[in-house]
């Protein structure tokens, strides 16, 4: 039983990466840039939740709306001031070494209106979770409806990219920006949308990362963001359903590790693993190998 | 009256000048051809006048609308369409994915239905691929979904970059001939060439392009007679 216990907040977890994961990947496929200072938009969510929750008293339902659209507008606002100036620099490095940037301030920010300390967060699952066997294997709430939530997310993200015009349009811009323009396609638009969806996830990804584990400090963000870039690789950079199987795997990769192996040893695992991978696989596990053609 | 003017069109990659201040225009109803070898300005030209890229000095008229400094996207909804050099078919998105983004900026879904019918009907090898992804289409099928996609906007005006380009003979035969179908059925042609015979002789009119220069102008039957452009561009 402690094996399928596992298995099931491995899957938890990973549906956490995977979430996160998807907004790196989107980015980096339409934008192509790597955004460094995701992850630290899933600690804003959650202080934003936090706030609205612990300090206002707010239903946590209102708590959670409201940390989607701030984050959205944040991941909107950043791409306009930070990123879209650096779009056309001579070095990829210029926005990548930005988003490092966002991604500090963002943090020391939290630190400034926050505190150091580490803030208890409410479970917004306010679902105990089930039983299962006789009461020997006992599933929580939140990880129950961590893994529901992000199989939606999947679902949806798929209808909307492959059934909206937008979402088209998501692709066209992926693959060609000029011949994008000639269809026609806003380019700043999309990839505006782009940040929107990537954020409006993230802060989904802080409701349920910090009610799985409530407690909340300014580097919430970082660990989870960076497992989930790797997540993304492992998966194939620029696929969605690779960014899920990315977050899938990881997670529950580090959740036996951590139960059969050593806690202490188990993000060494996780990162062995993207070692291994991409050494067979340097394109991930879904990526393709694009050729250059002249 | 011209449906498309552009004047004294400068544009500079950096510190190197790639149009001189070139001057033409394309008739409501025509085919114009712009020929010209490698690297004269052809394809700057048609990306500056789709917004695609900015020109230094010069201005751009379309439909009587100053377009000079119109985002690439805006201009796409007045109108003009362009089939680029390479084709650029969205090489992941199936064959019906990428002739539905040619009709992105139309919001007239039965009309839209209409027009794919159409262009299904045109290019029956394209109907047989509508779930093939664009990538694993051949050369000559690629270009003619590019074609297809470019008049799924229904445009007035459409700018073809090489379209024989890298094709067998029987198949820029085909492309050449429907370029002049297309024309037929109303929509004004500006015609990229490096293939001249080919270009002139279904142009009305043509530009000679020489590093960014237009060094002679006139009706393409007498440029496919003069002599210096069979010395030059027809290899005689």
């Amino acid at each position: 039983m402690s094996f399928l216990t596992s298995l099931v907040n491995g899957l938890s977890l990973g549906s956490i990466y995977a979430i996160i994961a998807l907004g790196y990947t989107m980015v980096y496929g339409i934008a192509k840039m790597l955004n460094f200072a995701h992850g630290d938009f899933i600690m804003v969510g959650g202080y934003i939740i936090f706030t609205c929750v612990s300090t206002a008293g707010l239903p946590p339902a209102a708590g959670i709306l409201l940390a989607i659209v701030l984050c959205t507008l944040l991941g909107i606002g950043t791409e306009k001031v930070a990123y879209k100036p650096l779009r056309h620099a001579k070095s990829n490095l210029a926005v990548l070494i930005t988003a490092i940037g966002v991604s500090y301030l963002l943090e020391n920010l939290a630190l400034l209106i926050f505190g150091a300390d580490t803030k208890s967060f409410t479970n917004v699952v306010t679902w105990p979770g089930i039983a299962l066997f006789g009461g020997q294997l006992r599933i929580q709430g939140v990880t129950i409806v961590t893994i529901l939530v992000s199989l939606a997310i999947l679902i949806v993200l798929q209808l909307f990219i492959n059934h909206t015009k937008n979402g088209q349009a998501m692709l066209a811009v992926a693959q060609d920006q000029g011949a994008a323009t000639l269809m026609g396609i806003d380019v700043n638009k999309t990839i505006s949308l782009t940040f929107a969806i990537g954020s409006g996830l993230a802060a989904i990804a802080g409701a349920l990362l910090c009610s799985a584990y409530p407690s909340l400090t300014p580097y919430t963000g970082a660990m989870p963001g960076i497992k989930a870039f790797v997540a993304a690789v492992l998966g194939g950079i620029g696929s969605i359903p690779g960014a899920m199987i990315g977050g899938l795997v990881l997670g529950i990769v580090e959740i036996l590790s951590k139960t059969y192996i050593s806690s202490q040893l188990s993000d060494a695992i996780v990162f062995g693993i993207l070692v291994v991978v991409l050494l067979v696989k340097p394109t991930g596990l879904l990526g393709k190998v694009t050729q250059e053609k002249v | 009256m011209a449906l498309l003017e552009v004047k004294n069109l400068s544009v500079y990659y950096g510190v190197i000048q790639a149009l001189k201040g070139i001057s033409f225009h394309v008739d409501k109803g025509e085919i114009v051809a712009l020929i010209g070898a490698n690297g004269a300005g052809k394809t700057t030209t048609l990306h500056t006048i789709s917004g695609l890229l900015r020109p230094k000095t010069g201005e751009i008229l379309y439909h009587d609308r100053d377009i000079t400094k119109m985002p690439g996207a805006q201009i796409v909804r007045l109108g003009m369409a362009q089939v680029p050099e390479g084709r650029r078919v969205f090489a992941d998105l199936t064959v019906e994915q990428n002739l539905r983004l040619g009709a992105y900026t139309r919001t007239d879904s039965n009309k839209t239905a209409a027009t794919l019918e159409s262009i299904y009907r045109r290019f029956p090898r394209l109907k047989e691929r509508v779930r093939q992804p664009a990538g694993t289409l051949s050369g000559g099928e690629q270009q003619m979904l590019a074609m297809g996609r470019a008049l799924m906007s229904e445009p007035d005006i459409i700018l073809m970059d090489e379209p024989s380009m890298g094709l067998s003979p029987i198949l820029v035969n085909e492309v050449f001939d429907i370029i002049k179908a297309v024309h037929e059925e109303g929509t004004t042609v500006l015609l990229v060439e490096q293939n001249a015979r080919k270009a002139l002789a279904i142009a009305d009119r043509a530009y000679v392009l020489e590093t960014g220069t237009i060094t002679m102008e006139g009706k393409a039957s007498d440029l496919l007679n003069d002599e210096n452009i069979r010395k030059a561009y027809l290899g005689e």
